[in-house]
């Protein structure tokens, strides 16, 4: 799906023309180069490489900077490639701007939540804990019960939903609609929270 | 982020007049019904204001017939077009949530 990145700066609130108030994130959309355009003949499929900010200089592998340099643009802090773009219209260091999305638009957002370290299941997989008090529990609260039967299968099955690292994992917020778009400050505001710390980076994407 | 609030802020927020938890104020909000718009006033104490910036809000508690109702209100709301103080209460806590427990003559807050 088309799309591009942009940088989550934060929430706020903001009301509509009939006075009510909306929860909405703050992205802050600076114009996405295309890095280079990849085509079906060439590459095997479509899309386009877009890339957004500047990395500094002495962060850049040589491997990237042989690439950027054959491609002739400036070295850009992430890449990225999105699929669905007329790939007829577009050249290697053309811009993407936040225009490229409308008020009203309903879209998709991509990023990395937030790592939340080692958690329980009840936390992890809300699960609700062993329950009752009596009957000689003790100490289970939190405890995520039985993992299996006994002697058949005589293991635990793959897959079984365990205490483990949480976060830290790409989510897909879909339906968001786009509140506010400021073409001057490359803003765009959508209704609701998005994945990740402020300042993360994160695909925004046309449905 | 403070910014780009600023360049969010609505022309449209009220100027409210400065009042403080235990004031009786009496909120002039503005109401749709059907196609055709109204104001309607709310006038109770004011028992918390919490938040900030434009998250920032009031809650107003007053008695209707016994029964105790409660209204929250956002600071930047276009929809308060105006608010009255009526009176100054003197309190001695930030939230007044206690008054929720009490009726009749001890739920008022002396004056100023």
């Amino acid at each position: 799906m088309p799309g591009m990145l942009g940088k989550k700066i934060g929430m706020t609130s903001i009301y509509n023309s009939d006075g009510d108030h909306i929860p909405v994130t703050v992205i802050k959309a600076e114009p996405c180069k295309v890095v280079s355009v990849k085509t079906k003949e060439k590459d095997g499929y479509d899309a386009l490489q877009l890339g957004m900010g500047a990395k500094k200089k002495k962060n850049i592998s040589k491997p990237e900077l042989g690439h950027y340099k054959k491609h002739k643009v400036d070295a850009p802090f992430k890449v990225k490639e999105f699929s669905g773009f007329e790939k007829d219209k577009f050249k290697t260091g053309d811009e993407i701007k936040v225009d490229f999305f409308e008020e009203g638009e309903v879209i998709k957002v991509r990023g990395n939540s937030k790592g939340k370290g080692f958690q329980g299941v009840m936390k992890r997989h809300n699960f609700g804990g062993v329950g009752g008090t009596t009957h000689g529990q003790s100490n289970r609260l939190r405890a995520p019960g039985s993992i299996g039967a006994s002697s058949y299968p005589s293991r635990v099955f793959k897959g079984k939903k365990m205490a483990g690292r949480k976060g830290n994992d790409t989510v897909t917020i879909r339906n968001l609609t786009v509140v506010k778009i400021l073409n001057e400050e490359n803003l765009i505001l959508v209704r609701g929270a998005i994945p990740g710390a402020n300042n993360s980076i994160v695909e925004l994407i046309k449905n | 982020m403070e910014k780009i609030n600023n360049l969010l802020q609505d022309e449209k927020a009220p100027k409210l007049p400065n009042f403080k938890t235990g004031d009786r104020i009496k909120v002039f909000v503005s109401i749709i019904e059907g196609d055709k718009e109204r104001v309607q006033p709310f006038e109770g104490d004011v028992i918390s204001i919490r938040g900030s910036g434009a998250s920032r809000t009031f809650t107003v508690r007053k008695l209707s017939s016994g029964v105790g109702v409660e209204r929250i209100f956002h600071f930047k709301s276009p929809k308060i077009s105006k608010v009255d103080v009526i009176k100054e209460g003197n309190v001695r806590r930030a939230k007044l949530y206690y008054l929720r427990n009490l009726s009749g003559k001890a739920a008022r807050i002396k004056n100023k």
